[in-house]
C-alpha cells in the first residue's frame, strides 16, 4: 500500500474519526446473475451511518436499498455476490469475514428489522421463545434471567400484559404488535445498530405512526444507530437525521435530512419529492353531472361474516360492513378510506356482486343490483367494472396483453375485428404503445401492467370504475402516473369511480368526496377540504394526524406560498 | 377443536358407508360368486344349487344382504368365512400384525431416510447428493416394487446370502431376531418407493420454508445456522408432510400386499388374494372395511396431529 500523507489540509471539513461512525459502507459493489437486466444490484455505494444518527436510505423498488442493507448481515442470496468495496462496522471489516464470525455479529452488534411482520415471525413459537433466542443464540443468560429479561423487551416496545404475551403465538397479534415483538427481538442484546428494512411500509397509518415514535424513542433513550430504508419521503420527514437517495443501485445525494428534503439537488430527488402524494386541502371542481340522478346509490347495505357452530357455541360474527349508505354522482370519484380491518374492500367486493350483501340495496342507475341472481346481474358486469390492487397477480401470465383485453368484450359477443380496433383504442388511451397489444404481462413493469389492467376495465366502457388500492402496490412516482391518467380517463370518458385506498394522501388526490370507514361504518363523509382540514370525528382527526411527513408537507407549502 | 372432531368422527361415518355399498355392489357384480365353484361338481344339481343359495341367504335382493351385513357390522358381527368356518374377525385378526409390522417398519425407514434425503437437497441445492436423490427418486418411483422384490432376493439371498428370500421365520426358530432378520428385506423393498415420495415432497416443503422471511429473521439475530435448519425450516416444513403420511397409508397398504406376495409374507396380502379365488366374500369385506377404517383412522391422526402442532389450527 502507498504511504499517505498524515496531514489532511483542513479545505474540507475533517474526516469523521472512527468513533463518530458506527457503519462505513465504501464503494460497495455486488454483481448480479447474468440473465438479470442489469450488471450489478448496486455499484459503487459509499455512505456512513454516524453514532446515535437515523440514516435514511431511500429509493424505489430496484434501487438497491434493501439488497445493501441485507450485505451489511451477510444475508445476502447465494446469486449475488460482492464484487468489491468495504463495509466497516464498528470498526471491523464485514467482507470477507468468516461465517461464524459473523453469525456473531448479528443480533449483538447489529439488529434488523423486516418489512413484513406477517411473515417475519416463526408462527409455530411463542413470541417469548423468539425473543428469548436472540439471547440463546449468543450464550447469554440461563433461562430463567432470558425469560426475565424477555418480559422487560416486551414491556419496552409497548406491549400489552407481557407476562401474558410472552406465551401467546404470533397469529394472534396484530401487524403493529408483531412489528413491536420483532423490535424487542432486535432490542435484545442491546446492539448498537439497528437496520429497519422497510419496517412500517405493511403497517396501517396510524400504527405507522406508533412504531415510527417507538423506534424514534428507543434510539434516542438507547442511543443508538439506525439505518432505516424507506421509499416513503413522508416517513423521512418524520424520522431522518441524515438521507442517502439511491437510483437503480447507485447513491445519487446524500446530506443532512433538512436540506434534501428542502432543497434536493439531484434531478431523480427532486422528482421523487414531488411525486409524494400530499394531502390537498381544496375540492375538485364539481363534476358536469353532480345534478343528474347518481350512478349509484347504496342504501344500508350489511355485510356479516360468521364462522364457528352456532350448535357448538363456538360462532363468531364479525359485521364487516353496516349499514354503509352513500350516493356517487356521475362523473365523479368517490373515495373509500380506512385501516386494514376497515371493512372498504368488503365494501368493493359487494359492488361488484363479488359478494352477496346481507340486507341493504345498492342502486345503479336506479335499478337494485343487490338482490339480482346472477345471470340477471350478468348484464350489469359491463357497466361496472374493477380494477385490483396487485398488477403482477391480476394478469393471466400466459395471455398477450391483446387476449386479456379481447376475451372478455368477446364472451359477452362482440366480433373479434371489433374487440381488437377497441383493444387498441384503450391501449393508446391509458398510454401505452400499439406493440403492446401481442406482448405478454411479464415484458411490463409494474406501472405499465396497471395501465393494461385499467385498459381491460375500460374495455367495456364502463359506468362504474371500483378501484381497490389501485396504486397501493406502485412506487410513488408511478403512483402519481396513475392517479393523473384516472383523472384523464375520467375527465374524457365520464366515468364514476369508488376508490378504496389505505392512503388518505392519495384519496386526497383524486377524489370528490370521502367516507372514512372505520369497523365497518362510515363515520364521516365529506369533501376532501372537510375531512382533511377540519374532521369532525375523532377517528378521522386520528388518521389525519398520523399521516408521516405532513407537517414538513405543511410546512413546505407555507414556504412555497410566501 | 370439539367441535372439529366431531364433525370428522360424522365424516368418517359416511364415508366408510359409502366405502361398504361401493365395495359391496361391485364384489357382488363379478361373475361367478360364491356359488360358482359348485357348477363344475357334476353330482349337484340346480335344486341343490337353489337350496345353497337360499341356505346362505344370497337368493335375497343385494340390498336386503347388504343391509343384514351392515347392521351385523355395526354389532361386531362381521360374518363367517365361506372358506373355513371361522369368524371373519378372527381370521382378518390372525395376518394383521404381520401386515400392520411390515407397514410401521417400511414407514420409519420411508420417514428417516426420505426426511434426510429432503432436507439436505434443499440445504445444499444442486449437489451431487441432490441430482443423486432426485434421479434416484425417479428411478425408485418408475419401477414396480416386484421388480425391486426379486432383483432383492437375487441378490441379497441367492447370490450373498446375507439375507432369507421370504416367509416371517425360519422353520423351527420363532425367535424375534429371526423375525427381524426376515423383515429386513421387504420391509426396505416396500420402503422404497415411499421414500422417493418422501424425499421429493420433503425436499420441496423445505424449500418453501427456507425462504420464508422469519428464517431470515432467525438468521439475523445470529442463531446458527444449523438451529436455523433444524427448528425454524424443518419445524414448519414437516407440517404438510404430516398430512401426506396420513394420505400415504392406501398406497402403503397396496404395496404391503405386493411385497408380501412376493416375499411369501403371511399377512393380509395373501389372505385378500386366497380370499377373492374362494369368492369368500365376507373376508374380502372384512379386509376391505379394515383397510378403509386403517385409511381414515391415519388420516384423522394426522389431522388432529397437525392441529395438535400447528398453534394456529390449535387455538383458533
Amino acid at each position: 500500500m502507498m504511504t499517505r500523507p498524515v496531514i489532511v489540509p483542513p479545505a474540507t471539513p475533517a474526516p469523521e474519526t472512527g468513533a463518530e461512525i458506527a457503519l462505513s459502507v465504501r464503494g460497495l459493489t455486488i454483481a448480479l446473475p447474468k440473465s438479470m437486466e442489469r450488471r450489478f444490484a448496486v455499484e459503487d455505494v459509499s455512505f456512513d451511518l454516524r453514532r446515535g444518527q437515523i440514516l435514511c436510505v431511500v429509493g424505489e423498488s430496484g434501487s438497491g436499498k434493501s439488497v445493501t442493507a441485507n450485505t451489511l448481515l451477510g444475508l445476502l442470496p447465494r446469486a449475488m455476490k460482492t464484487t468489491a468495496g468495504s463495509i466497516t462496522l464498528e470498526g471491523r471489516e464485514v467482507i470477507g469475514m468468516g461465517a461464524e464470525d459473523l453469525r456473531d455479529l448479528r443480533g449483538r452488534v447489529v439488529s434488523m428489522i423486516f418489512q413484513d411482520p406477517l411473515s417475519a415471525l416463526n408462527p409455530l413459537m411463542t413470541v417469548g421463545a423468539q425473543v428469548d433466542e436472540a439471547m440463546a443464540a449468543h450464550g447469554i443468560g440461563t433461562p430463567d434471567t432470558r425469560r426475565t429479561s424477555t418480559i422487560a423487551l416486551l414491556q419496552e416496545v409497548g406491549l400489552p400484559d407481557p407476562a401474558l404475551m410472552y406465551h401467546q403465538y404470533p397469529f394472534r397479534l396484530s401487524g403493529g404488535q408483531r412489528q413491536r415483538v420483532m423490535i424487542a427481538m432486535a432490542l435484545a442484546l442491546e446492539p448498537t445498530i439497528l437496520i429497519a428494512d422497510e419496517p412500517t411500509t405493511a403497517l396501517d397509518v396510524t400504527t405507522q405512526a406508533q412504531i415510527l415514535t417507538l423506534i424514534r424513542d428507543i434510539q434516542r433513550r438507547k442511543g443508538m444507530s439506525v439505518m432505516f430504508i424507506t421509499h416513503d419521503f413522508g416517513v423521512v420527514a418524520e424520522i431522518a437525521d441524515s438521507v442517502v437517495v439511491m437510483e437503480k443501485g447507485h447513491v445519487v445525494e446524500e446530506g443532512p435530512a433538512d436540506r434534501v428534503l428542502r432543497a434536493p439537488r439531484h434531478e431523480y430527488t427532486q422528482r421523487l419529492i414531488a411525486a409524494v402524494p400530499h394531502l390537498r386541502g381544496d375540492d375538485r371542481p364539481k363534476p358536469a353531472g353532480a345534478e343528474e340522478p347518481p350512478v349509484l346509490e347504496v342504501r344500508n347495505l350489511v355485510k356479516t361474516y360468521a364462522s364457528g357452530s352456532a350448535l357448538l357455541r363456538t360462532r363468531r360474527v364479525v359485521p364487516a360492513v353496516q349499514d354503509v349508505s352513500f350516493r356517487l354522482a356521475r362523473g365523479s370519484t368517490l373515495g373509500i378510506v380506512g385501516e386494514s380491518g376497515s371493512g372498504k374492500s368488503s365494501l368493493g367486493r359487494l359492488l361488484v356482486r363479488l359478494m352477496e350483501a346481507d340486507s341493504g340495496q345498492i342502486l345503479f342507475e336506479g335499478e337494485d343490483i343487490a338482490p339480482l341472481p346472477e345471470p340477471k346481474f350478468r348484464s350489469f358486469r359491463q357497466k361496472i367494472q374493477m380494477i385490483f390492487q396487485d398488477p403482477f397477480a391480476s394478469l393471466n401470465p400466459r395471455m398477450t396483453v391483446g387476449t386479456i383485453l379481447t376475451v372478455g368484450p368477446m364472451a359477452y359477443g362482440v366480433k373479434a375485428s371489433d374487440a381488437r380496433a377497441q383493444a387498441h383504442e384503450m391501449l393508446q388511451l391509458v398510454g401505452l404503445d400499439r406493440g403492446a397489444f401481442g406482448r405478454y404481462p411479464h415484458e411490463f413493469s409494474g406501472g405499465q401492467r396497471q395501465r393494461i389492467g385499467i385498459a381491460r376495465a375500460l374495455m367495456f366502457r364502463p359506468r362504474l370504475l371500483v378501484a381497490d388500492e389501485a396504486v397501493s402496490a406502485l412506487d410513488v412516482s408511478i403512483q402519481a402516473q396513475i392517479l393523473e391518467l384516472l383523472e384523464r380517463i375520467q375527465r374524457e370518458t365520464g366515468v364514476s369511480m369508488v376508490f378504496i385506498t389505505h392512503d388518505l394522501r392519495v384519496a386526497s388526490q383524486i377524489c370528490d368526496e370521502i367516507a372514512v370507514m372505520h369497523k365497518g361504518r362510515i363515520v364521516e363523509h365529506g369533501p376532501p377540504s372537510q375531512i382533511f382540514m377540519s374532521p369532525r370525528s375523532d377517528y378521522t382527526r386520528e388518521l389525519v394526524a398520523a399521516i408521516p411527513g405532513e407537517d414538513f408537507q405543511r410546512g413546505a407549502a407555507a414556504v412555497a406560498l410566501t | 377443536m370439539a367441535a372439529f372432531l366431531l364433525r370428522r368422527l360424522l365424516q368418517s361415518i359416511v364415508l366408510l358407508g359409502i366405502v361398504s355399498i361401493i365395495g359391496f355392489t361391485v364384489l357382488n357384480l363379478i361373475p361367478g360368486g360364491p356359488l360358482a365353484q359348485y357348477a363344475l361338481d357334476p353330482g349337484m344339481t340346480e335344486a341343490d344349487r337353489l337350496r345353497i343359495a337360499s341356505q346362505m341367504g344370497l337368493d335375497r335382493p343385494l340390498y336386503v344382504q347388504y343391509l343384514e351385513w351392515a347392521s351385523r357390522m355395526l354389532q361386531g358381527d362381521w360374518g363367517t368365512s365361506y372358506r373355513d368356518g371361522n369368524a371373519v374377525l378372527t381370521v382378518i385378526a390372525r395376518h394383521v400384525p404381520a401386515t400392520l409390522l411390515l407397514m410401521g417398519s417400511s414407514t420409519v425407514i420411508a420417514v428417516g431416510v426420505g426426511t434426510w434425503i429432503g432436507i439436505r437437497g434443499a440445504t445444499h441445492r444442486n449437489s451431487a447428493l441432490d441430482y443423486m436423490s432426485t434421479v434416484g427418486a425417479m428411478i425408485a418411483l418408475s419401477i414396480p416394487t416386484f421388480w425391486f422384490g426379486l432383483i432383492g432376493i437375487y441378490v441379497f439371498s441367492l447370490r450373498l446370502g446375507w439375507l432369507p428370500s421370504g416367509n416371517m421365520y425360519t422353520i423351527g426358530d420363532g425367535s424375534v431376531l429371526n423375525m427381524l432378520h426376515h423383515l429386513i428385506m421387504p420391509s426396505v423393498v416396500l420402503a422404497l418407493v415411499h421414500i422417493a415420495i418422501w424425499s421429493r415432497f420433503m425436499r420441496s416443503a423445505t424449500l418453501d420454508a427456507i425462504s420464508q422471511e422469519f428464517v431470515k429473521t432467525a438468521r439475523a439475530k445470529g442463531v446458527p445456522e444449523r438451529r436455523v435448519v433444524m427448528k425454524h425450516v424443518v419445524g414448519n416444513a414437516l407440517l404438510p408432510m404430516i398430512s401426506l403420511a396420513g394420505v400415504q397409508v392406501p398406497s402403503l397398504l397396496t404395496g404391503a400386499l405386493v411385497t408380501e406376495t412376493v416375499f411369501s409374507w403371511p399377512g393380509m396380502g395373501r389372505l385378500f388374494l386366497d380370499s377373492l379365488s374362494y369368492s369368500d366374500y365376507p373376508v374380502v369385506m372384512g379386509l376391505l372395511m379394515f383397510s378403509a377404517i386403517l385409511t381414515i383412522v391415519a388420516n384423522f391422526i394426522a389431522d388432529v396431529t397437525v392441529a395438535l402442532v400447528d398453534p394456529r389450527i390449535r387455538l383458533a
